[in-house]
């Protein structure tokens, strides 16, 4: 962890070296600490930590790995390692044509065919986290801002702030309506930048939303759209769990929603995709850029140079995505058990008095611990999860760190783990609350 | 579209100024190759590459190491079961197996004189990654760094594309090999003062990039020493470390920083793996800061650009293998010695001059005796030469911001040993064609005028292809690609 030692006689760094913008100091961040010290073990340590605060997809390895077994010859330059030199030598920034062609088919799968891509149009970067952060240099100077909606995810701080020089305005999203965006909230948003002498270069939408687990309907996609047209500003739609949608026609994409106006406005939309999320493989860095803007798409392909895939991985993944029976079953298998996750620890949570924002996505849910306030405010969120992390000791993210206007809500990860941690989560989730219906009734 | 121009307005400054570096000169080349590329059986008349600074001369010797641990992947049965750990790592920590095979390898190719610390070593997208990041750690917009020049092309992106930094280069001459003198460094910086232009640090490269000669002691403890009494930073990329092949042998800023009175907090060295191991594609970039706040800084920004888990596991065991390594690189010396020295014969028996060089992938040619006159547009004239009648792609030293026209960077070790063979045929034609004209210079002054005329027209080629402009834009073209058909790549069926 990242602790700044004052040196007096040290030549300054740079101003984006020095500044905090990195949002380390996070208290999103602080939870991993106690986490790190203290990991939950099922075997060696189950007074541990349990970590709720990572949204990663474990649910679904076994059939990975099942696909490797089966073709491992394939994918790792097989007996002889044949077409290793042409792969290790292939630094183009373009990308394998191969592993662009099954991108585009893999993210055409996941809706269920309603939308068409272009591989030509697929940029390659390493994580999306690279990609929100090139899109960002591409479509605002320094000093411009993007209108993001709240609650949102805590990195996008780092993403699409530190190197950038842009700025974030925050488009308010509340409980009343399930934290939907609205056209209001877009105009307030894109008035209160115009106060503050910002330039609005563009909207960034999460769709499905982290942290919220919940996909953005149909017409609000559309309102979305008309709003960036009207004020002539783009539009970045980060699909990165679209493939973690829990059943396939809950789910719209941006994409879909082109489709349907006729690439009316298509030249100032973006996606973001990643496999980090829907194939559970944030190590390999599989980030891409797909926009319908040929400037962009060029630009983009000449930035990426400061951050490729490796070609290694490209290759590995150009023959499982390309398989099209395993890709099939994969995105099939994978809703249903995130589904199955999802049921089981919103019942669990049910049980326990606890009611949380009614998703259909992603690798988490959207806790309501309101009612457990000592004070609507961002201190009494923060105090109460202190309390959950050092005595309930889960590590969860609350909702401060996503920037959520309504103190009181945090994002709980499920599928970081195995059912059996999960259980104990629940249980533990369980005793803290009987405990305080204890206390209260004392009082 | 007529979108475009209407577009172009939407996007911001960094896309639509030309910092990208794709419009230079330097990438004409390739287009003539690219539209044109030479085969031995296939295409015997087309152009030979030799612009692309790759070393693929042992990847016999890595092949045979894949197929000889195959638990190294996480693919094979043999590794399958480390799959599920390594596909989630995604700390830019980076693995601790891969950081301390990393500073091993490091400390090796210095000669073991340095031992590296794995907790300095900070993953970035290569080479390319890593630089800018440094900078971005480094320096403000509008900030500068001084670069000797001849230098690396790509700099002009690197360093300040999306950074907004300034390069201030520091010409080196012939006169004295083209080192890096102290005056030089001085007067340089003085310059740069009284314009008002803030210079934050001094980038090197050594092994150097295009000269493919290595920096002595000396001129290493007089940079250091210039970047500590100026109190600004030393970047030394170090990613031709291991492409020496003879004396004087690598060192590193890092083993002179030892026995020297200096600034640590000041020194910062970018390595790859993309030059001395041959693995462009894996995007092995690592920023090695002696400042703790930089490499904590670059740290963080290294998820902008992290290596990939798989490969880092892949290379966490392969060079932890230290009697491979050990054999790798004795054999990658070898092999470059070797094919320079079949070079540096055949361009001596044409009189074709060089720097004298023990390192890189390139040679640093004078063709200042075949120049019209000493001027850039000359160079320009003759590169087109070389590259339509002569018809190999070698980078003029223009591109490289040499302050003396007439020299050139010829890749030699990105082809066969046949190729070797034809490229310096074509070589020795062309020389001896020009001395042939000289002694017939008055009788065929208007002929020759003729055919210069007829050379200077833009990129003709003897195929029936047409040039096709749209074809050629850089939109196409990747910098960095080993262009499909080249021979040097294996057929995928």
């Amino acid at each position: 962890m990242a602790i700044e030692i004052e040196k007096p006689s040290s030549v300054r760094l740079s101003k984006v070296a020095i500044s905090k913008t990195h949002g380390e100091d996070s208290p999103y961040f602080a939870g991993w600490k106690a986490y790190d010290e203290n990991p939950y073990d099922e075997i060696h340590n189950q007074s541990g930590v349990i970590q709720m605060g990572l949204a990663e997809n474990q649910v679904s390895f076994d059939l990975l790995e099942k696909y490797l077994e089966e073709h491992h010859e394939v994918s790792s330059w097989g007996k002889g390692a044949p077409g290793f030199r042409e792969n290790a030598l292939f630094q183009d920034y373009h990308g394998l044509k191969s592993f662009r062609q099954a991108m585009a088919n893999f993210m055409e799968q996941i809706r269920g065919g309603k939308a068409k891509f272009d591989p030509d149009r697929i940029v390659l970067t390493a994580g999306a986290t690279a990609a929100n952060e090139l899109l960002t240099f591409i479509l605002a100077d320094p000093g411009d801002a993007l209108l993001v909606p709240t609650p949102y995810y805590p990195g996008f701080d780092r993403d699409l702030r530190w190197r950038t020089g842009v700025k974030i305005v925050p488009i308010h999203c509340n409980s009343s309506n399930n934290f939907q965006i609205t056209p209001e909230a877009l105009e307030a948003a894109y008035q209160s930048a115009e106060s503050m002498d910002l330039k609005v270069r563009g909207i960034l939408i999460t769709n499905p939303s982290n942290p919220l687990g919940s996909t953005i309907q149909s017409s609000v996609l559309n309102d979305i759209l008309d709003f960036a047209a009207h004020k002539n500003i783009h539009l970045v739609s980060d699909e990165i769990y679209s493939g973690s949608t829990f059943s396939p026609s809950e789910f719209v994409s941006i994409a879909e929603i082109l489709r349907n106006r006729n690439y009316k406005d298509a030249e100032r939309v973006h996606i973001v995709y990643s496999l980090s999320k829907d194939l559970g493989l944030p190590g390999f860095r599989v980030g891409t850029i797909y926009s319908y803007n040929d400037d962009v798409v060029t630009t983009a392909r000449r930035m990426s140079s400061f951050t490729l895939i490796s070609s290694q991985t490209q290759h590995l993944l150009a023959c499982m995505l390309s398989n099209h029976e395993f890709t099939q079953n994969y995105i099939k298998t994978n809703r249903e058990r995130l589904n199955k996750r999802y049921d089981m620890i919103i019942q669990g949570l049910k049980k326990a008095g606890i009611e949380c924002l009614k998703g259909n996505a992603g690798l988490f849910c959207w806790m309501n611990l309101s009612p457990l306030l000592n004070e609507p405010t961002r201190q009494g969120e923060l105090e109460l999860w202190n309390i959950i992390l050092n005595q309930v000791k889960l590590n969860i993210s609350p909702g401060s760190s996503c920037h959520c206007s309504e103190p009181g809500w945090f994002r709980v990860c499920f599928a970081n783990m195995s059912e059996q941690t999960l259980r104990v989560a629940l249980q533990r989730i369980h005793k803290f609350m009987e405990q305080r219906k204890v206390c209260s009734v004392n009082q | 579209m007529e979108f475009t121009r209407k577009n172009r307005q939407l996007l911001s400054r960094i896309a639509t100024n030309d910092r990208h570096g794709e419009n230079s000169p330097y990438f004409d080349g390739w287009k003539a190759y690219d539209s044109n590329p030479f085969h031995p059986i296939h295409n015997p008349d087309g152009v030979i590459q030799m612009g692309l600074a790759e070393n693929p001369l042992c990847f016999d010797l890595i092949e045979k190491w894949i197929r000889e641990n195959p638990d190294a992947s996480i693919c094979t049965a043999e590794g399958l079961d480390k799959f599920k750990d390594i596909a989630i790592y995604q700390d830019y920590h980076g693995l601790r197996e891969f950081r301390e095979a990393v500073a091993k390898f490091m400390g090796r190719v210095g000669g073991n004189r340095v031992t590296f610390d794995p907790n300095r070593i900070v993953m970035s997208g290569g080479a390319t990654g890593a630089n800018e990041t440094a900078i971005f750690c480094l320096a403000d917009p509008g900030d500068a760094f001084l670069v000797p020049s001849p230098y690396y092309a790509g700099f002009a992106r690197d360093l300040r594309w999306r950074t907004g930094v300034e390069i201030v280069p520091v010409h080196c001459k012939s006169s004295n090999n083209f080192r890096i003198t102290r005056a030089a460094l001085e007067e340089a910086y003085e310059k740069a003062q009284r314009s008002n232009i803030n210079i934050k640090g001094v980038i090197i490269t050594n092994p150097s990039n295009p000269l493919g000669t290595v920096l002595d002691k000396e001129t290493l403890r007089s940079l250091v020493s210039f970047v500590t009494d100026k109190k600004i930073h030393l970047v030394s990329d170090e990613i031709y470390a291991a492409t020496v092949f003879s004396s004087p042998r690598f060192i590193s800023v890092a083993e002179v920083m030892q026995d020297m009175d200096c600034n640590r907090d000041l020194i910062h060295i970018v390595y790859s793996l993309s030059k001395d191991m041959g693995f462009p594609g894996f995007r092995v970039g690592i920023v090695y800061s002696f400042n703790d706040d930089v490499t904590n800084c670059a740290r963080k920004m290294s998820s902008f650009g992290l290596v990939s888990s798989q490969t880092q596991f892949l290379l966490a065991s392969m060079l932890s293998d230290d009697e491979f390594v050990g054999n790798f690189l004795r054999e990658s010396s070898k092999r470059l010695a070797k094919r320079h020295h079949v070079f540096t014969k055949g361009l001596e028996e044409v009189g074709i001059s060089t720097i004298k060089s023990n390192a890189g992938l390139f040679f640093w040619m004078d063709m200042r005796p075949l120049l019209k006159e000493q001027t850039t547009k000359a160079e320009t004239e003759l590169w087109r030469v070389i590259i339509n009648k002569v018809k190999l792609n070698v980078s003029p030293g223009s591109s490289f911001l040499c302050s003396e026209p007439g020299w050139f960077r010829i890749c030699f070790a990105n082809m066969d040993d046949k190729t070797v063979e034809v490229a310096l045929d074509r070589i020795r034609e062309f020389v001896l064609q020009g001395k042939e004209e000289n002694n017939h210079e008055a009788d065929k002054s208007q002929a020759r005028a003729q055919r210069w005329r007829k050379q200077n027209l833009r990129l003709s080629f003897s195929s029936s292809r047409l040039y096709d402009e749209s074809l050629m834009s850089p939109h196409m073209i990747s910098p960095h690609s080993p262009i499909p058909h080249s021979p040097l790549v294996r057929a995928r069926t």
